[in-house]
């Protein structure tokens, strides 16, 4: 193990990665989110439209994984080699998911099976969003290592906790797509998403009562973590008051309300689970400052891809908001 | 060989690889080309290349999408089959592909969104200056990504800590002799393949009647530049290869299949290299030859695959074959090309219909010379994939087992089959159509050029 402070560039990049994570999350959860909500109605009219109000920016907030996952393997080489082979399968899927996802948008409308391509779009949504969260239940329970490679079987992440994972993200990637759909539509499918609100909102919360309790069981290292820093708990409260400040804002169609709620929903839950992990990347075996590539590497990579690089990344996404802010224009109204 | 998760995850590699391939080599032209013909009609006001644009602007859009999404799954081939490789060499690897991603970010993906999105909203300068940035980008992608393969193919610029290679001289890594001349053979293996992609789409409008005027630009500009690209591509093709000679002389053998030392070399033309009994079958060879081409002189002594221990042999069958395809389809560009500035001087171009049914037939010659060059380069490498450090079989992912990869394996070329199966009927209709129809979107932001009410 090397010296257990992290250098100055391994924090930079620690903390680069964690916010690239953040930003995906929220900018890519709502697009997920729309493609699941995709698959929820057979309505032509309000699909066109959730594909409307997404289309100038899932490329974009895809990016992001990009980022995180080129930061990964530049600044901290040991652990993107054990983290992809320990989700072998849920990386396929997620590749595929992206692949349909972004097939999607360019082979719709242009004759043949675009049935397939909608199919495509909201089980690919799906999976991805599912993948996601069973990534982070499978962290929670630890990920056995043997010099310095994965070392555990293809199917770690199958177990109750991951799946609860998985689908209480769905849940949320759904809500927070609703919240997008309300923000934007200015139509009836703005009514349509405030119907369905409140059920992802519960579904959400159901699934994490759930995967709290099997924690609570089976994951003594991150119950551990977080008895020896009761603070975490300020988080959890965050993340309730959160929900339940989206579910006001539906209850009063505020149409900004539930979309800005749910990103703190979000926002929190990823602070209470850095709380769970920090100084590990990998929990509990591989920290920042093992995993980090030398100091050559980070420098090299600091001067142009730290610090120009990922501040113009920042900025376009910024730009691109600000270009299509504002309720969807529908062509013919 | 047995189906061990080494050679499976071989496979799945060299398949996501080849597909994805497919879409840069003829994006970077492409950019390319657009920015030119953009420069035209900014130049020359002609409506001509407006048409041209716009066209051309829709097969980049759709090769584009595609070229992202193969470009994904590449970004994580390596973390989840090659772990060790990733391990050992992630301290390299990792931030020239960072780079890459960040480059290929920057200037291609936000740029190209104002190509597709900000004709109306931004002043003709900064539009075509979109265009060069985005040129720039896929450029500058291809550079890091040649980087990163030409680090492999000749290590220079490491060192050896706890058995992981440690980067120590950037300056080594990023402008060594080898990226030096490999880089700019890969960029003009794209150029020529979007050359006679575009020739061959002008021939085919001029063969079906359809889209005169642009027809002809197409084929003068295709044509002509491929004519003047191919004697500089051929030259660096045996700069390249001057490099193989130097630095991996196994791989050298093997693409000239050369089994035992010899001097004064012959050189097979043509042949079967049979890898069970280490000789040529139906070899058609020249004596001396392969000296010239080897050393530039005629007597030079050239060592040949049994000089090496046999656990360091690169497979023959292969990079000779896929050498050879290459260089024919340097030739078959060479004549097409040639031979269509000739008829355009002497005024007979869109006259020779056999001549244009060539030319159009020609349009994969880029595509196939592109994949057969690389198949040369990394099966040529083997048995190492960082040369003489590190041995694939010891790259490979730990955990893995073969029913795993199996899976894996058969789930890409099921999806990839799927997708690019209508990707080629969605590109054939758009090649066909493209210069006549239009399409607009049914909601969106009211950003394309309809008033929003």
């Amino acid at each position: 193990m090397s010296p257990a402070a992290p250098s100055d560039l391994a924090l930079f990049w620690a903390g680069a990665i964690a916010f690239s994570i953040i930003v995906y999350v929220v900018l890519d959860g709502f697009d997920l989110g729309v493609g699941m909500l995709f698959g929820a109605t057979r309505d032509p009219e309000l699909r066109e439209e959730m594909m409307g109000s997404i289309s100038p920016f899932w490329d974009g907030n895809e990016t992001w994984l990009i980022v995180v996952g080129a930061s990964l393997f530049a600044a901290f080489p040991a652990v993107y080699a054990i983290f992809l082979p320990a989700f072998y399968f849920p990386v396929l899927l997620l590749l595929f998911g992206l692949m349909f996802r972004g097939v999607a948008f360019e082979f719709r409308g242009r004759g043949g099976p675009s049935s397939l391509w909608s199919a495509g779009f909201w089980i690919g949504s799906g999976l991805v969003a599912f993948v996601q969260g069973a990534a982070v239940g499978a962290m929670i329970l630890g990920i056995p290592i043997k010099d310095n490679q994965y070392a555990g079987g293809p199917f770690e992440w199958l177990r109750p906790l991951p799946v609860l994972c998985g689908i209480g993200l769905m849940f949320g990637y759904g809500l927070l797509g609703a919240g997008w759909l309300i923000l934007k539509s200015p139509t009836r499918l703005r009514d349509w998403a405030y119907q369905r609100a409140p059920f992802l909102a519960g579904g959400m919360a159901a699934t994490l009562f759930l995967a709290t309790i099997v924690t609570l069981v089976q994951a003594q290292g991150v119950v551990m973590r977080l008895t020896e820093r009761p603070w975490a708990a300020l988080f959890a409260l965050a993340g309730a008051l959160s929900l339940f400040g989206a579910l006001r804002g539906v209850k009063s169609r505020r149409d900004g309300q539930p979309f800005a709620f749910t990103i703190l929903f979000f926002l929190s839950a990823f602070g209470f689970l850095a709380a769970a992990f920090w100084p590990f990347m990998i929990p509990y075996s591989v920290t920042v400052a093992s995993a980090a590539a030398p100091e050559s590497s980070l420098s090299f990579l600091f001067w142009g891809a730290g610090l120009v690089a990922l501040p113009v990344v920042l900025i376009y996404s910024v730009v691109v908001h600000a270009v299509f802010w504002g309720k969807l224009r529908i062509q013919g109204h | 060989m047995e189906l061990d998760p080494v050679l499976l995850s071989r496979i799945q590699f060299a398949f996501v690889v080849s597909f994805h391939i497919i879409f840069p080599s003829f994006t970077i032209g492409l950019a390319a080309w657009l920015a030119t013909i953009e420069g035209m009609s900014m130049a020359t006001r002609n409506p001509v290349y407006r048409r041209l644009f716009d066209f051309w602007l829709k097969v980049f859009a759709l090769s584009f999408a595609m070229g992202v999404v193969s470009g994904i799954v590449m970004a994580f081939q390596f973390g989840t089959n090659w772990s060790a490789l990733s391990e050992r060499t992630g301290s390299i690897q990792g931030p020239l592909l960072g780079y890459e991603a960040f480059t290929a970010f920057l200037l291609e993906a936000s740029f190209f969104g104002i190509m597709l999105l900000g004709r109306d909203r931004t002043p003709p300068w900064f539009y075509f200056f979109s265009c060069c940035m985005v040129a720039l980008g896929t450029m500058l992608s291809s550079y890091w990504i040649l980087c990163n393969n030409s680090w492999m193919q000749v290590p220079l610029g490491h060192t050896i800590v706890d058995g992981k290679l440690i980067p120590d001289d950037w300056k080594a890594i990023l402008l060594g002799p080898v990226q030096r001349i490999r880089w700019p053979h890969m960029l003009l293996g794209a150029f020529l393949t979007t050359s006679m992609c575009v020739a061959a789409t002008g021939a085919w409008h001029r063969l079906r009647g359809t889209a005169w005027e642009e027809s002809r630009v197409m084929l003068d500009w295709g044509l002509g530049l491929a004519a003047v690209l191919i004697p500089a591509q051929i030259l660096l093709g045996h700069l390249a290869g001057d490099i193989v000679h130097k630095y991996q002389p196994a791989k050298f053998a093997a693409i000239e299949a050369r089994w035992h030392d010899e001097q004064p070399a012959a050189e097979v033309l043509v042949g079967w290299p049979d890898e069970a009994t280490g000789r040529n079958l139906y070899a058609l060879s020249i004596p001396r030859l392969g000296s010239f081409i080897a050393t530039g002189t005629w007597d030079s002594k050239e060592v040949g695959i049994d000089s090496f221990p046999v656990q360091d042999r690169p497979p023959v069958l292969i990079p000779f074959w896929t050498f050879r395809i290459m260089v024919g389809m340097a030739l078959v560009m060479m004549a097409i090309s040639w031979g269509g500035v000739l008829l355009r001087v002497l005024g007979r171009l869109e006259d020779e219909r056999w001549f244009l049914w060539l030319a159009f037939l020609s349009f994969p010659t880029g595509f196939v010379a592109v994949l057969a060059g690389w198949f040369t380069a990394e099966v040529g490498r083997q048995p190492w994939v960082v040369y003489g450090l590190l041995r694939t079989k010891d790259a490979v992912t730990p955990s893995l087992s073969t029913p795993m990869v199996l899976a894996s394996l058969a789930g890409y070329i099921l999806v990839y089959s799927l997708i690019y199966a209508f990707g080629v009927v969605y590109f054939y209709r758009l090649m066909r159509d493209g210069l006549t129809r239009r399409t607009q979107p049914a909601a969106g932001y009211g950003l394309n050029t309809e008033p929003v009410q």
